[in-house]
């Protein structure tokens, strides 16, 4: 066993491990930080396949930026652990169901049965790259050249979202009081302040 | 005499490379990147204890008195002093608080910014991984620092730990955004994502360093930095008079410290950061001058120091106005940015090369 082999075994027993923490762990916020350590040691397994590019990005956007709003919004839930495990049994079927799909399918990808991609002469063939390839600039090439019109359309998507999302959570309340900074900074001696002369006057 | 010492020299050479080589190739890279990290963290962590003893001294120069100057010759041996206090106090654990959780969060909090040092050239090839993508490596690792910081909100079960929790996890994701853009200017001004070669593509003086071309980006990135960091005047993550200490509140001997610690190596890192991607690193300011690791060590010092100086200066934001800043500032401020140098790098004006 390499070194490599031993890395992999490592890191995917702690993705199994954790991910079964996200649905086993009775406290939420314990089940998101499984998550991180889910997406964390997936991006592990991601640098091995050279892919250094998507690991990165995993977690910069994931663990560094989504996971963070959702811990956000279960810390600040006061939850009834009782209540949330009742439904467990009846949601088991639905659940045993769609994981039984996604393991066929795997097994369908990865064993002898579908596509040639696991066999010897498969992995023979895979192409290991040269120390100075650069996954962030070949993914780069594609996505700028070949698939300009797919990811430009996402673009436009992701910014309607953003300013769905924006216009939607939008409200200006009557009720607070607003400061606009421009204004406070613009301010002059002569809109707050006026000096009157008065002659001296003796208080007997 | 001196033959006897030669011989027995070079005698435990000769047994000391048998033993070196009787071990495993792949141990053997292990020991060497082991050995590696410790010559980095080693240094930067007594740059961290006499960083804390620079930030009292100049402070407290700046207000007109002396600074710590009882222990040892002129205090310089306070940081020691303070390890020492802290390492023998006791670590006291919340009755109600989440034992591990409480305990992990100062680990989670100090790891990125130790981590982050993989990828920081000190000088050409003076480095423990050159990687392709450190800049994108750098910014995942610093993004996932505000981790330490939430779970110790939370896990102290203390309405004031959680209150600066939430303050944290919302200021630092909001000038994130604002970082990875003044970033993605310095990526497109060199074309790399690796350390060297951004330091390398400002090579020629203090005239091709990327802080002219780049100089809204510039200051947005250090400005952004001071807030990543929580440190005055973006310090709300602690505001005293508002919610006693903070995130922290609950800590107290060593996992206090560790805190700390990470708050201090993070200015490091931020300093480091700036120095190499916008002055030019280990490069000398004059166009024949030698470059070395005194040039880039003298670049991140002018940096950490600013960061005390501007404890010293700036009263404290206000929360709202800390939002507005980044999110209404800063990010409008790189975007116009980045556009301009996009038709600067197309119409070719400029340093970089299209």
């Amino acid at each position: 066993m390499t070194i490599t082999d031993f890395l992999f075994f490592a890191f995917a027993g702690v993705v199994v491990a954790s991910a079964l923490g996200v649905v086993a762990s009775k406290n939420p916020v314990h089940s998101a930080l499984f998550l991180v350590l889910t997406f964390f040691s997936c991006s592990a397994i991601w640098l091995m396949l050279e892919a250094e590019f998507l690991a990165i990005t995993l977690v910069l956007v994931y663990v560094g930026a989504v996971m963070v709003l959702f811990l956000f919004v279960v810390m600040m839930l006061d939850i009834n652990v009782a209540k949330m495990r009742e439904g467990f049994v009846s949601y088991l079927p639905v659940g045993a169901l769609f994981a039984f799909l996604m393991l066929a399918i795997m097994v369908y990808v990865v064993g002898p049965v579908g596509p040639d991609v696991m066999s010897t002469a498969a992995l023979d063939n895979a192409v290991k790259h040269a120390a100075d390839y650069s996954n962030t600039e070949a993914l780069g090439e594609i996505l700028y050249t070949d698939y300009v019109l797919a990811f430009e359309i996402a673009a436009v998507i992701l910014l309607v979202a953003i300013i769905a999302a924006i216009s939607l959570t939008l409200r200006r309340r009557t009720t607070t009081k607003y400061q606009t900074p421009a204004n406070q900074i613009k301010v002059k001696r002569d809109d707050r302040l006026k000096i009157i002369k008065s002659d001296a006057e003796v208080l007997k | 005499m001196s033959e006897m010492i030669d011989e027995l020299l070079a005698r435990a050479t000769v047994t000391g490379l048998e033993l070196w080589n009787w071990f495993p190739a792949d141990l053997q890279t292990l020991l060497l990147i082991l050995g590696k990290i410790i010559l980095i963290l080693v240094p930067l962590m007594l740059c961290v204890a006499y960083i804390t003893y620079a930030e009292r001294k100049i402070i407290g120069y700046m207000q007109i008195r002396i600074g710590p100057n009882r222990v040892g010759f002129r205090g310089w041996l306070q940081p020691i002093a303070d390890a020492m206090k802290l390492l023998f106090k006791e670590v006291i654990i919340p009755t109600k608080s989440d034992k591990y959780l409480f305990l992990i969060a100062p680990v989670l909090s100090i790891m990125p910014a130790l981590a982050a040092w993989a990828v920081i050239p000190f000088d050409r090839g003076v480095v423990l991984t050159d990687v392709n993508a450190g800049l994108l490596y750098v910014l995942a690792l610093t993004s996932i620092g505000v981790y330490g910081v939430i779970i110790a909100g939370w896990a102290s079960n203390s309405k004031y730990a959680i209150l600066s929790s939430l303050r944290v996890g919302a200021q630092i994701v909001a000038y994130e955004i604002a970082m990875g853009f003044a970033l993605v200017g310095v990526l497109m001004a060199s074309g790399s994502l690796n350390m060297s070669d951004i330091v390398e593509g400002q090579s020629g003086g203090i005239g091709s360093w990327y802080i002219w071309p780049l100089l809204p980006l510039f200051f947005v990135y250090f400005i952004s930095g001071v807030a990543e960091t929580n440190r005055a005047p973006f310090d709300v993550a602690e505001g005293e008079s508002e919610i006693v200490a903070g995130f922290h509140v609950e800590y107290s001997g060593m996992a206090f410290a560790v805190f700390f610690l990470a708050e201090y190596a993070n200015i490091i890192l931020i300093s480091s950061l700036t120095a190499l991607l916008f002055l030019g690193g280990w490069l000398s300011p004059f166009e024949a001058g030698e470059s070395s690791f005194f040039w880039f060590f003298a670049k991140a010092c002018i940096f950490a120091f600013c960061f005390l100086w501007f404890r010293a200066t700036f009263p404290r934001y206000r929360y709202d106005q800390i939002m507005r800043l980044g999110w209404k500032v800063f990010i409008p401020v790189t975007i116009v940015w980045l556009f301009v140098e996009a038709v600067m790098v197309v119409a070719e004006v400029g340093p970089w090369a299209v």
